[in-house]
């Protein structure tokens, strides 16, 4: 198939280099609020009923949500392997954390009102806090080491290795840096779950929902110029010193890598990045007045360009980097060499092309039919078919 | 290299895939069976089948949640424990896990909810069309996922860059087509169907043993019995063999699945029963049935299998070859690419083995300095562990025929002898419930394990694929795996069992009602003449 050559290798690069971001993006988004929702619910439901409003604003569709980032996975396994295969197996023990709370998730929506002991329900909840929370909290831990580079190297195999025993390893992960930038998730996802909730809810559960996402709102914007001011002048950052090979082929070794100066270079280079911190500030702060006063849908929107600002900052910053090593920077992981074959990155943007505009619109239709509030009344009204 | 690891690994791989193949298959039909039961509804406008529709979907939702729930594992895992595979062959298998996620599992997934919270939102027909999306999705599902395995068990469409150190893609069109994996697929999905189809009948047998809700019951069983007779036949006629000659070490499978040590002369006869030595090479106490052998492996009566010793010798071979590939491609990667048009030449007509070459990384850092006696450990070492294949592959077979025997009585007490369930069936058809499931365990179990050496047949040694953990880690992994997912499957379990005890609760008035009026109607209660022939 000479089809594919239609579109450059550096260009396909750059190409599933967004599409990267837009699926993490489409995560964070869409079950961002499943999860803020999972975080904040022991906070805003005090009765059973309002419980099971707060989860029922979300039963229909956490389901779909959650896909993003079954996707993403696939997604970096189809168009990244090297990534796949380092992330994921350096981030061993954290990777199994996320899943066993994430596993804990769709399986406390589902089974959490099949009985009525308030103890069974009581445990779900605990289970929901924990698949909403943890994973919401350990995503930033990760972006925080991403940051600042991760132990790995490959040896002449391509094999990738990683030093140290599996208890180091995790509590290595546990930096104050990587701890920070966790707040700044945790907080923005939980503002992200209250302005859902705001929506979809009105009553008590609106109220509490409202003022805790309000200061969780306050926190992250904090939280985010402490982590900027940080990476300026605390963290070191990465530049590839050789030439870059931008259609070369995907071996990390071929390519040299400094791992001195700033991240914060790429702002002198490339100006106009400063745009996705600004607009992940002030969605923020957008998000936090509009929870203030009461606005529903405008603060839903606010909050989602907050969390597109932030979460673009980052990709922005570090790029072409994706997974820069500490422990052999040379076998840091950029765009120009650790993507799939040309070939492999077309065919998969040719699917990407066909299916990502039927998803958005059928996701699209689902939140449509299920358009209104989550009432006390309602859930009170039908305690079989929803949850 | 260190083996704890590998075998670890391969242990908690193979514990999850298998739990995870616990809900997979219900879900793969009752999706199916509920869309079908809600077309019939929305076809006759009866709440009967309303009810049905809603006390079956139940069911399935409390087993599509944990099937979801521990698809999420697989997904990840593979990077997680097997980095090394991820980097060699992602560029390759990566792709239908990603297609699967764009084309089938966010439809299946995006739906299911509107399945479960849109009865009073929807109306009857477009609720049918979310039903149906569900249950396309999933089978969609379970085709990119077959594609994506059939390509462990016959790698087309790629070829080895020795720049990247890995797999490529050369054609997309022959991943997708892969025989193997077309045949995976149908027979993947018809055991589900006869999973839920035997879950469907067994659940309604015991109301009728029990005399609770009789007219969903019945009606439930004429379903699932149509539906699982179509399914166990295309489990068994559509078999997945048809891809066992296609490589090397799918012969070997076939082989080690039948302990034929020795090439016979065609067609092979099949043995029944056997007790198979590994050791000795040789199978005792062997009863054989002459020439079904060589029907069912090659469908021909002149073409020959090939037995475990020959294709031993024929491995060996290979890792001499892959040898020369080894060195060659040393040279290669130092001057990065830019070698003599001999060596590069001499490289490609040895780089189909190359991976014969790394089967030799167990006994020696570099294959070129291996001896002889290793290369001889090396390919018997292509000999999967022959008994429990032989085994679990009989045992598979005698469950599928069973079934067929089991639907071929129910379709035709349904259809013919007016629904009249004598007791001993109906209790037959409760104490096979679980059968499905271990046959479908027995089935992943012979192609899985047939399939070592290997992950990646004759391209990528399992012993290679592992990632660079600790023994540490994967203990503390594999007991939390242990520990979570039996707390999960004991919860599962329970609420399955309360909710089957429950019954249908749901539309149960407006159901009792219409029943009453159907039932005089036939009887002629109504005032009108009696009608001699029901509808259904």
């Amino acid at each position: 198939m000479i089809l594919y050559e239609l579109i450059p290798l550096d260009v396909l690069r750059v190409i599933w280099w967004l599409l990267l971001g837009v699926l993490l993006i489409g995560f964070a988004l869409t079950d961002g609020f499943d999860m803020g929702v999972g975080a904040l619910l022991p906070f805003v439901g005090k009765t059973d009923s309002e419980r099971r409003v707060a989860i029922n604003t979300v039963g229909p569709v956490w389901e779909g949500n959650q896909v993003w980032f079954i996707l993403g996975g696939g997604a970096i396994f189809a168009a990244w392997p090297p990534l796949y295969a380092v992330s994921f197996s350096g981030f061993y023990l954290a990777m199994f954390l996320v899943l066993a709370a994430l596993i804990l998730r769709p399986v406390g929506f589902k089974y959490r009102s099949k009985r009525d002991s308030a103890a069974w329900r009581n445990g779900w909840d605990w289970a929901l806090f924990v698949g909403g929370a943890v994973p919401a909290l350990i995503f930033g831990v990760a972006v925080g080491n991403v940051l600042q580079g991760v132990p790995f190297e490959f040896n002449d195999m391509l094999m990738p290795l990683y030093p140290g025993n599996f208890i180091m390893k995790l509590l290595g992960l546990l930096n104050p840096y990587a701890l920070l930038a966790g707040v700044v998730s945790l907080s923005m996802l939980m503002m992200h779950g209250a302005a859902w909730l705001s929506v979809k809810t009105e009553g008590a559960v609106k109220v509490r929902a409202t003022e805790i996402g309000s200061v969780a709102g306050m926190v992250a914007f904090v939280a985010y110029i402490l982590a900027g001011i940080w990476l300026a002048f605390g963290i070191t950052g990465y530049h590839i010193t050789s030439v870059v090979p931008d259609n070369g082929p995907s071996n990390p070794l071929f390519s040299t890598v400094e791992h001195s100066g700033s991240w914060m270079q790429a702002y002198a280079d490339r100006p106009w990045i400063a745009i996705a911190p600004i607009l992940g500030l002030a969605g923020i702060a957008m998000a936090v007045r509009g929870l203030r006063a009461g606005r529903e849908v405008s603060t839903l929107l606010w909050s989602k360009l907050g969390i597109f600002g932030v979460i673009s900052s980052v990709g922005l910053t570090m790029f072409p980097f994706i997974l820069p090593s500490s422990k052999m920077p040379d076998a840091s992981l950029t765009v120009w060499d650790a993507s799939s074959s040309h070939q492999t990155l077309f065919i998969m943007l040719v699917c990407a092309l066909i299916f990502m505009p039927l998803i958005l619109a059928y996701t699209a239709w689902v939140y449509k039919v299920l358009w209104g509030k989550v009432t006390v009344e309602d859930v009170e009204r039908d305690s079989h078919t929803v949850y | 290299m260190d083996f704890g690891i590998v075998e670890l690994s391969r242990l908690q791989f193979a514990m999850t895939a298998m739990y995870h193949f616990l809900f997979v298959p219900l879900t793969l039909g009752l999706s199916i069976i509920v869309a079908i039961m809600e077309t019939v509804y929305v076809m006759t406008n009866r709440p009967i089948w309303r009810q049905m529709t809603k006390f079956w979907a139940t069911l399935f939702g409390i087993n599509f949640v944990l099937g979801v729930a521990t698809g999420l594992t697989m997904e990840f895992q593979f990077g997680m424990n097997w980095s090394y595979y991820s980097h060699y062959v992602g560029d390759i298998f990566g792709a239908p896990l990603a297609i699967e996620g764009l084309m089938a599992f966010f439809m299946e997934a995006t739906f299911v909810g509107l399945m479960f919270f849109g009865w009073e939102k929807l109306s009857p027909v477009k609720h049918m069309v979310v039903t149906w999306l569900v249950a396309i999705g999933s089978n969609f599902s379970a085709l990119w996922i077959l594609i994506a395995n059939g390509w462990m068990q016959n790698p087309v469409g790629a070829h080895f860059n020795p720049l990247t150190m890995r797999m490529e893609m050369t054609s997309f069109f022959d991943v997708v087509f892969n025989p193997v994996a077309q045949a995976k697929f149908v027979h993947t999905v018809s055991a589900g169907y006869v999973t839920a189809a035997v879950f469907v009948m067994g659940v309604s047998s015991w109301y009728m043993l029990k005399g609770r809700h009789f007219e969903l019951a019945r009606r439930s069983i004429a379903v699932a019995a149509a539906f699982g007779l179509a399914s166990a036949l295309s489990v068994v006629i559509l078999g997945d063999e048809s891809g066992y000659e296609t490589t090397h070490n799918q012969k070997m499978k076939l082989a080690a699945m039948e302990a034929m040590w020795e090439t016979e002369p065609a067609p092979a006869s099949f043995t029944l029963f056997g007790i198979p030595d590994q050791q000795d090479r040789e199978t005792k106490y062997a009863i054989h049935i002459p020439w079904v052998m060589g029907l069912i492996g090659t469908r021909s009566l002149t073409e020959q299998i090939t037995g475990i010793d020959e294709l031993v010798k024929g491995s060996e071979e290979r890792i001499r070859n892959g040898i020369v590939a080894y060195d060659d491609l040393l040279k290669i990667r130092e001057a990065k690419g830019d070698v003599s048009a001999d060596v590069e030449k001499q490289f490609n007509e040895n780089v189909g083995d190359l991976g014969y070459a790394y089967l030799l990384k167990r006994y020696v850092d570099d294959p070129r300095q291996a001896t002889d006696a290793q290369i001889k450990m090396a390919a018997d070492d292509t000999v999967p562990t022959v008994w429990p294949i032989f085994w679990s592959f009989r045992l598979m077979v005698a469950l599928g025929f069973s079934f067929i025997a089991l639907m071929v009585y129910f379709f035709v007490v349904s259809n013919w002898k007016g629904m009249q369930y004598p007791r001993w069936a109906l209790r037959l058809a409760v104490i096979v419930i679980p059968a499905p499931w271990i046959a479908a365990e027995l089935g992943w179990f012979t192609a899985e394990f047939g399939r070592q050496p290997w992950t990646v047949d004759g391209v990528l040694p399992t012993a290679l694929s592992v990632s660079h953990l600790s023994v540490g880690d994967l203990l503390f992994t594999l007991l939390g795996f242990v520990a979570f997912y039996t707390v999960l499957f004991v919860i599962e379990m329970g609420l399955m069992i309360k909710y089957i005890k429950k019954g249908p609760y749901q539309d149960v008035e407006v159901t009792q009602e219409w029943l009453q009026r159907h039932d005089d109607r036939l009887s002629g209660r109504d005032g009108n003449a009696p009608v001699t022939m029901p509808a259904e």
